[in-house]
């Protein structure tokens, strides 16, 4: 085996430390499987890096914390360095908080940034999610893990909350007060559900402990089960990339893992870890010796909960109380439930949507080049859609700040949201729709006419005009290498009839993607360019609308 | 009692004792109880007389010619020299505009007119006086004591570090860190606007300057964990880490993946 | 395989789309580093600066540790937290930018394509995964074994509920515990103080010294018999506002449930059981920080704005034969958020 010989004498140049681990792990398979697989660079695309790098950073930082915390809720009197709490009858848990805050070098430190790696964990996974959603990275075949990224945030947000509920300081329990209500509003079986999560009444002395086990043990362990798996499901796939010229749905263009991506890579996880230390050095987050220690009676001004729980608590206050109702004496709470409901609904429906979209248009096929979001007007409507009425949600959550802030009417902000919450969504589908059709048709312009050079020149029968640069063929070609969403229609069933699912799929498709324009054809170019030759000799009118196909 | 003697031939007398009379008489519910409470005795008779005239060119439009009321402002009889002292030197009063409520604004008259109609106001009825020095020690106040009243009776409106939250219909509760140690205290004795009454049975003189002495403490002592972002909880939080966190976490991807020249 | 491509093929495929062929990878240009030896020599002593850079930022994270103090004022510990931490920045962003740097200018930027492979596996394993699943399937006999497949199925379905089980003791059932609470007859209103420690007296409330525009934080006096006072307090808080008699539009059935216009109500929010905290004293709206639910005290807290539905609960309260306000008993309906078996009982009352 002359070949075995020569891999072994290469692996023994590099070290026996090396060759030790080869005999007993055969790691060479793995450099050669992994070492040059290729990453395509793009600023977009680290987007999910940079929440992977703030799980760590909460991992190491939450470890640290576990060593001091007590997830208890037996009572002390605080007599620590704090001195606005001196006397003051606290929980456990809330004392080894101020503790970790106040005596432990560094502890305030490393609690902030858990807090602030959290609050980015969760904004991090969800622009991600909304570049995968707008550029179809979700398609066949990324649709499994879409869902997975979907359960992230879902188990994310869990993590959080049970996060944010330890400390047993005013705000957390009063965001308990509210999942006490939220529970005990589930029809049927609700009273029991609250009864056992709270081991009794609201709030009882079991909680805080139960929430910790969740928060460090069940809900990391899916997370990091899922990173896992979703990070495996990128090396299978291999990343997507933009269209552009040398990019093909057959193969992927940009950096070897080792060395560029894997130094890149490893730069950038220090430079977010930076980040989250630098804001927080010098930032405040949850000053929880403000708060004070939980007492079911008091209550702050401005009681919210963290950013990615708002929508669920702005829903509560946009829904009017007429939503509560009585059959034969048992409430139906709509009011409250719906919370729950529309959450479950907004994640269902977006882990379904790559199937959605590709019933819709009939399209079974692989696709790595992504679309840029103007080239699919109907999924850039719809995302921006969905990420208004969620952006109302969330905004509804701050109104009582911002109609001090704006010197507005409380009430009349929420009235504002109750209207938003209905028609924003259609607003924004419909403008960003009608907002890349012109983008689009912007781009054919600049196909078929070329850069503007801003150099005026006099045609010989005396009229002006101005120069135009034609297109690079790299330039045409990124700008033109892409699909319209074909309207298939109805189609027969094996059994020579239309079933009406086949039906409601035409017309959906046929509602969505009827309107659309279609890329620069070379034709067109070719005919363009003869024109505008033309043009120059005849100065005729060049304005072009084609390509509007309705 | 000399100085009410004084005042029996004004020609408002008859007026002012009908009026106290019928307060005293009537009102169980408008008694007030407790040390800080006075009525006109440390006003002179030319104090009271001067604050007269100046309410009468000032203040009579809407609190009426004898501070009966108007459908434009509440009676002032019985509100207390504290009351006059908080709404006109906070520059409340008078009133800008009619609107949700009365806004801080520049204070219209000198210390000594402010002091001569609170004067002439306290000699209306009883109700509570300008609160004494002593009140207003934040030495001798005990914060610890003070979180837990303030948490209690204030936070829910005010915030539980007094950074202010909104009421009901454009009213709010306003930010109280600027405050001074005087105005706390008068603001919890009469209870201005929609803000109710702390009378001293309810937060006695000692747990009001407890209060202040806490709103004092966490709005002058920089926050153990660096920028407070206005003390407004998550939503600041939120804000924070979507427009500054994220534009950071842009900036250094754009950086890393530009091409080096 | 990979292979190094300029301005070739891409990928050696042949693309075309809409009449335009692909044009290949554009042309590669090299970066200063990579013609100028000057500059790479440059380059490194920059990226070698950035990582002493963090060097110090390292030795200012742990002379800030030892240096500056906790266990103190806010001030010394944000002088602490600032110092450490803006130490362990310039310690992570020195590495952070060094690596990135001699990514980005000394290790090559030539772009490289890799070819995609079908996900799915070739025929032949497609073929052969199947066979040994086949073969799996006939030598375990699970198809051809109902008997045994059917037993095992049901022996799994119901094998997690003792799983379920075991966590009845979570907690115990609600029985009446939301229909009671500390109310009752003859007990005395008294101030809430809070977090206080049990030397502190709690005070019982006169009428006479709630006056009209007050608002108090009401406890029941016997709040520190119960054994979990929290809970108790969780159900038991009251808000008491005294109002001008005639502007209280009292419902007959209520007529004695105040004194003078002093009334009671349960602070505990009827929409998710935040406390209704917020008393204007001149419109007499009880305002809920949390979901802004408004409700009307002259019209027995009806909601006249916001999510919640139900009016708050009245506590009927009375004087006592020393004056102070005692409760009549206790609520006459369930106080806090809806639940399911609302309408099923009485309280105690």
């Amino acid at each position: 085996m002359s070949t075995a010989q020569t891999t072994s004498k290469t692996v023994a140049a590099v070290g026996s430390v090396a060759q030790w681990t080869e005999d007993r792990t055969g790691a060479s398979k793995a450099v050669r499987e992994f070492g040059r697989k290729i990453f395509p660079s793009h600023w977009s695309f680290m987007l999910g890096e940079v929440a992977l790098y703030s799980f760590i950073i909460l991992v190491l930082s939450g470890t640290f914390l576990t060593f001091w915390f007590k997830p208890a809720m037996a009572e002390v009197v605080y007599q620590g360095p704090w001195t606005a709490l001196h006397g003051v009858t606290i929980s456990e848990a809330y004392a080894s908080t101020l503790e970790i805050s106040f005596e432990i070098r560094g502890g305030l430190f490393i609690r902030q940034m858990h807090h602030w790696a959290a609050l980015l964990f969760m904004a991090a996974l969800t622009i991600h999610a909304l570049r995968i959603f707008f550029t179809g990275a979700f398609r066949k075949p990324r649709e499994l893990n879409w869902v997975i990224g979907i359960v992230l945030s879902m188990v994310g947000l869990g993590a959080g909350f049970t996060g944010y509920s330890l400390p047993d300081d005013l705000l957390s329990g009063n965001g308990l007060r509210i999942i006490d209500g939220l529970l005990k509003s589930i029809p049927l079986v609700g009273t029991y559900i609250s009864f056992f999560l709270f081991g009794g009444e609201f709030p009882g002395i079991h909680i805080v402990s139960r929430l910790y086990s969740l928060h460090i043990m069940i809900l990391p362990a899916v997370l990091i089960a899922l990173i896992g798996v979703h990070l495996m499901f990128v090396v299978i796939h291999k990343h997507t990339q933009w269209p552009g010229a040398g990019h093909s749905e057959k193969n992927v263009v940009g950096e070897p893992v080792l060395p560029t991506f894997a130094a890149k890579g490893g730069g950038f996880f220090f430079l977010i870890f930076a980040l989250v230390a630098f804001i927080s050095a010098i930032f405040t987050i949850n000053p929880i010796w403000n708060y004070g220690p939980y007492d079911p009676s008091p209550v702050s001004a401005g009681t919210q909960p963290d950013w990615y729980v708002g929508w669920a608590d702005g829903i509560l206050r946009i829904m009017p109380g007429w939503m509560e109702f009585y059959i034969f004496g048992y409430p139906i709470s709509l009011n409250i439930n719906i919370a729950i409901i529309i959450m479950l609904l907004f994640w269902g429906i977006a882990m379904v949507w790559p199937w959605i979209e590709a019933w819709m248009l009939g399209d079974n096929r692989e696709h790595h080049i992504l679309d840029r979001p103007r080239n699919n007007p109907t999924r850039t409507g719809l995302g921006v859609a969905a990420a208004v009425w969620y952006a109302v949600m969330w905004a509804g959550a701050s109104g009582d700040l911002v109609a001090v802030f704006f010197h507005m009417s409380l009430n009349d902000m929420i009235y504002i949201f109750r209207v938003l919450f209905i028609v924003g969504p259609f607003i924004a589908f419909f403008l960003t729709r009608r907002i890349c059709l012109s983008l689009q048709r912007k781009d054919r312009e600049l196909v078929l006419h070329g850069h503007e050079t801003g150099q005026i020149i006099r045609l010989p029968h005396g009229e002006f005009q101005e120069r135009h640069q034609p297109l690079t063929p790299h330039e045409v070609w990124a700008l033109t290498a892409f699909e319209t969403p074909q309207v298939l229609p109805a189609q027969p069933g094996k059994d020579g009839k239309v079933s009406g699912l086949e039906r409601v799929r035409a017309r959906m498709a046929k509602y969505f993607y009827e309107d659309r324009i279609h890329p620069v054809t070379k034709a067109e170019l070719d005919a363009a360019h003869e024109a505008h030759h033309h043009d120059e000799v005849a100065a005729g009118d060049h304005d072009d609308h084609k390509g509007l196909e309705k | 009692m000399k100085l009410l003697a004084a005042r029996r031939r004004h020609p408002m007398a008859l007026v002012v004792l009908l009026l106290v009379g019928l307060l005293l008489t009537g009102g169980a519910y408008s008694l007030f109880t407790g040390s800080t409470t006075a009525s006109a005795d440390e006003y002179s008779a030319a104090d009271v007389e001067a604050g007269q005239k100046l309410f009468v060119t000032n203040c009579a439009t809407c609190h009426g010619l004898n501070a009966e009321g108007s459908e434009n402002g509440p009676s002032l009889i019985g509100v207390g020299a504290a009351a006059v002292d908080f709404q006109v030197s906070t520059g409340r009063m008078p009133l800008q505009m009619h609107g949700p409520q009365a806004q801080v604004k520049q204070a219209q008259f000198s210390e000594e007119e402010i002091a001569q109609m609170a004067g002439y106001v306290a000699s209306l009825g009883p109700g509570p006086a300008v609160p004494d020095e002593e009140w207003l020690d934040t030495a001798e106040g005990d914060a610890a004591a003070g979180g837990g009243l303030f948490r209690t009776n204030c936070a829910m409106c005010h915030n539980v570090v007094g950074s202010g939250g909104a009421l009901t219909r454009g009213k709010y509760a306003p930010n109280l860190t600027e405050v001074s140690e005087k105005h706390l205290y008068e603001a919890m004795q009469t209870g201005p606007q929609n803000m109710p009454i702390f009378n001293d049975a309810n937060l006695s003189p000692e747990e009001k300057r407890d209060i202040i002495t806490y709103v004092r403490e966490v709005s002058e002592t920089p926050s153990a964990g660096g920028f407070k972002l206005g003390s407004l909880g998550p939503v600041a939080e939120g804000l924070f880490i979507w427009f500054f966190g994220l534009a950071g976490v842009v900036g250094i991807t754009m950086w890393l993946t530009a091409r080096s020249k | 395989m990979t292979s190094i491509q300029h301005s070739g093929g891409p990928g050696g495929q042949v693309e075309e789309m809409n009449g335009f062929q692909n044009p290949g990878l554009p042309e590669h240009k090299p970066r200063i580093t990579d013609s100028s030896p000057a500059a790479e020599r440059l380059a490194e002593r920059q990226i070698a600066a950035w990582f002493i850079v963090s060097m110090i930022g390292t030795i200012w994270f742990i002379v800030a540790y030892f240096l500056f103090p906790v266990g103190d004022s806010g001030a010394l510990v944000r002088i602490h937290t600032a110092g450490v931490g803006l130490g362990a920045t310039v310690a992570l962003a020195g590495l952070g930018i060094g690596i990135v740097l001699w990514a980005k200018n000394l290790i090559p930027d030539a772009e490289v394509v890799e070819d995609r492979h079908d996900i799915a596996g070739s025929e032949e394993d497609q073929a052969i995964a199947l066979e040994i699943l086949n073969q799996a399937k006939d030598e375990s006999g699970i198809a051809r074994r109902s008997l045994i497949r059917n037993t095992l199925i049901a022996a799994v379905a119901i094998a997690p509920l003792p799983a379920i089980l075991v966590f009845r003791d979570l907690g115990p059932l609600p029985g009446d515990k939301l229909f009671t609470t500390l109310w009752g007859e003859g007990v005395k209103l008294c101030k809430d103080i809070g977090m206080i420690p049990e030397e502190n007296q709690i005070e019982p409330i006169r009428a006479s010294d709630v006056t009209i525009g007050s608002v108090f934080h009401v406890i029941p006096e016997n709040i520190r018999d119960s054994g979990h006072p929290l809970d108790e307090k969780a159900k038991a808080a009251v808000l008491l506002m005294r109002i001008d008699p005639s502007e209280l539009n009292t419902d007959p059935d209520r007529e004695d449930w105040g004194v003078d216009g002093i009334v009671a109500y349960s602070k505990v929010c009827t929409h998710v059981g935040c406390p209704v905290a917020l008393y204007e004293h001149q419109t007499h709206h009880l305002l809920c920080p949390c979901h802004q639910s408004t409700f009307d005290v002259t019209n027995h807290c009806k909601v006249i704005f916001g999510p919640a539905k139900r009016p708050l609960p009245q506590l009927p309260i009375t004087v006592d034969s020393e004056g102070y306000l005692v409760a009549q008993s206790d609520f006459r309906e369930p106080v806090g958020p809806t639940f399911w078996e609302i309408n099923t009982r009485e309280t105690n009352a």
